[in-house]
């Protein structure tokens, strides 16, 4: 087990480290100039020279790639031309939103997915089968964002003043902010070191701040705020999750020990759960991993609908406005994110399935 | 179970039989008959064509120009509703089916004209992924060695994105355009076909026809494109039926972002985009266009996967 999961490490440290050079090449290859996009009408030749300098826009693309690896390896990412802040700080901001969004998804694709996918396979060749897997079809081929839209209209203007009315947009109420769990708790922390900033960034998870701080009235809030864009989100996925489930789970009913199990006299339900569900889940697994990426992917889509200040949108402001620094900085840490994630779901998956490791 | 099990294989078996006795089915009629079998397929076949049609036939089933602005020409307003006489409209009103956008144009009618531009757009983006990438992996699977290496790692680097982040990326580097967002997109669906075609390849070259070719004397040239390549088809056909439906999706989400199609074109995610601040007072102007993307990415898909079972026997249980 040990070599394998050291084996998979390796392979992914290539694709790392393309992925930075793809972002970094991508970044100088934008034309025109950062100078004049930046400081816009103040951009004088003069002030340009200057600007360059200090961003060291002037060095060799080589010594620029250089330097760009080493600060990306500890953790310093450069600082927004546009904010004038740590791209770090951008993303202890940025983050926890975009992560909070994603989950949300996922959870909802997994919790939803899995027993429609079950639901279909126990009713085969039936009228619940097709539906499902008709709604199923439907789902795959949903655009994000106008699934988005039309559940803000319906939510927040044809449901309006009944019980089911959600907010069409934003992360929070106006005027609500949510107390860190660190203040709650009077911790004593040192501003600007890490253990500060690593606290923020963990404080910035709001749903998972006002929960273990029982701030009920601001985490039902946040709640009701992230149901529509989870939904959205999580719709494309789902439906990946409910075929995969059902087709897998067809292929499993179909194998010798389910007809041994049944052959002992064990009940339909256990023969499902016990048997069947157990081996017929782990392509489940690999495809939650893939679905990452379409949920960062989405969460851009997703984030720009609701007006939700995460990654997504951070990022498309910093492309509009050629601001390198977070471009680069926000493009290698999703990417990063992506495949540290499909590299734990390879392990999990060679922990769970032990013939996969030998390959 | 068992009774019914051997009653089919015997109807097969038929089947088998009579196709003795008539004349012999090609290849391609067997996949015929099977994709006919599968009913999402031929829905899926369905919209397909009802799409095409409605592209060809665009200027005659719709009533106006699509960059026709109607202000001085008809009595209507910006973001009218939809009005059908049949329905109910009153008959003094024109008749705007889907109503009117913010630039008093024909809805309808650029509805009608937007599939035109996603059609189009969803063929060439991937026909270029897929001459690149078969390109790419039918040499890489072939030749092997430090070419594989490399052109597989870069692969592997491309699949490292998130798609439509990579496309993002891109499309910022060439500037938005509709023309940028197919190459954006082609380039992110690259590594599928590559990957695809070199497994196809390295598979296919080990084959005592191969061999044989090779005795023959043919060149390594001649080797991929008459042997190897025709034989690798069956997985690349349902992956570009399947790549359609995803390229149009990606191309609507950055032409939402302001990154695909411009203004005035009547692309249907520009078309939702430049309409998504008005969701709320008329959301007829970001439905249609919405339910065209999911209405042609949804045939795409089921074309995709009727044609997989159809060319594929082994998958159908």
């Amino acid at each position: 087990m040990l070599s394998f999961i050291t084996r998979r490490t390796l392979l992914a440290i290539p694709v790392l480290l393309g992925i930075m050079i793809v972002v970094f090449l991508l970044m100088r290859a934008i034309p025109g100039d950062p100078c004049t996009s930046m400081l816009g009408e103040r951009a004088t030749p003069e002030a340009c020279v200057e600007f360059n300098e200090a961003n060291g826009l002037n060095d060799p693309v080589f010594v620029q790639l250089g330097i760009y690896m080493k600060n990306v390896l500890t953790f310093n990412l450069g600082e927004s031309v546009r904010f004038s802040r740590p791209v770090t700080q951008l993303l202890i901001e940025r983050l926890p939103l975009t992560t909070e969004l994603a989950m949300s998804a996922l959870f909802i694709a997994v919790v939803g997915g899995v027993p429609l996918g079950i639901l279909a396979a126990r009713k085969h060749n039936t009228a619940v089968d097709s539906g499902t897997m008709a709604l199923a079809n439907i789902g795959v081929s949903m655009p994000v964002f106008w699934l988005g839209l039309m559940l803000a209209y319906l939510f927040a203007v044809v449901l309006k003043d009944t019980p089911f009315a959600l907010p069409p947009g934003g992360r929070l109420s106006a005027g609500v902010f949510p107390v860190p769990y660190y203040e709650a708790w009077g911790w004593n922390l040192t501003e600007g070191t890490f253990w500060a900033r690593f606290n923020e960034y963990i404080a910035n998870h709001y749903i998972f701040d006002t929960f273990i701080t029982a701030q009920w009235a601001i985490f039902w809030d946040l709640i009701r705020h992230m149901i529509l864009p989870a939904i959205a989100l999580a719709t494309i996925p789902l439906a990946i999750i409910a075929r995969i489930t059902r087709s897998s789970l067809l292929e499993a009913m179909n194998k010798d020990y389910i007809r041994t199990a049944r052959s002992k006299g064990a009940k339909e339900s256990r023969v499902v759960t016990r048997h069947a569900l157990r081996n017929s889940l782990l392509p489940v697994v690999t495809i939650i991993g893939l679905q990452m990426g379409l949920l960062l992917g989405g969460a851009v889509l997703t984030e720009t609908v609701f007006k939700l200040a995460g990654v997504g949108t951070a990022l498309f402001d910093a492309i509009i406005g050629r601001d390198y620094a977070v471009v680069q900085g926000f493009t290698v840490v999703i990417a990063a994110g992506y495949v540290i994630v499909n590299l734990l779901v390879d392990i999990s998956y060679g922990y769970l399935d032990p013939r996969i490791r030998v390959k | 179970m068992g009774t019914k099990k051997t009653v089919e294989i015997l109807e097969a078996n038929l089947q088998d039989a009579n196709m003795l006795t008539e004349k012999p089915s090609s290849q391609w009629a067997l996949t015929l008959r099977r994709f006919r079998g599968r009913r999402s397929g031929m829905i899926g076949l369905g919209i397909v064509t009802f799409l095409i049609i409605i592209a060809v036939f665009a200027p005659m089933i719709s009533p106006y120009d699509p960059n026709e602005v109607l202000i001085g020409k008809e009595d209507v307003g910006p973001r009218e509703k939809p009005c059908v006489h049949i329905f109910g409209c009153d008959p003094d009103q024109p008749q705007h089916i889907l109503g009117t956008d913010a630039n008093v144009r024909d809805e309808y009618t650029r509805i009608v004209f937007g599939a035109r531009v996603s059609l189009t757009l969803g063929f060439f983006t991937v026909t270029i992924a897929l001459v690149v990438g078969t390109f790419f992996g039918a040499i890489a699977g072939y030749v092997g060695g430090w070419f594989d290496n490399v052109t597989m790692r870069i692969m592997d680097v491309i699949l490292g994105f998130p798609s439509l982040l990579l496309a993002l990326v891109i499309v910022s580097v060439l500037g938005p355009g509709l023309q940028n967002a197919l190459i954006a997109i082609a380039v992110v669906s690259i590594p599928a076909y590559a990957r695809v075609t070199r497994a196809q390849v390295l598979s296919i070259k080990e084959t005592d026809f191969v061999a044989a070719s090779k005795a023959l004397g043919a060149s390594g040239r001649q080797i991929i494109i008459r042997r190897v390549l025709p034989n690798a088809l069956t997985p690349l056909v349902v992956l570009a039926t399947l790549g359609v439906a995803t390229a149009i999706l990606e191309a609507a989400g950055l032409s939402f972002l302001g990154l695909g199609a411009q203004p005035p074109l009547a692309e249907w995610g520009t078309m939702l985009a430049t309409e998504r601040n008005n969701v709320f007072t008329s959301p007829h102007l970001v439905f249609f266009p919405g339910l065209m993307i999911m209405i042609t990415v949804l045939g795409f898909n089921l074309m995709g996967d009727g044609l997989r079972d159809a060319l594929d026997p082994s998958l159908n249980k």
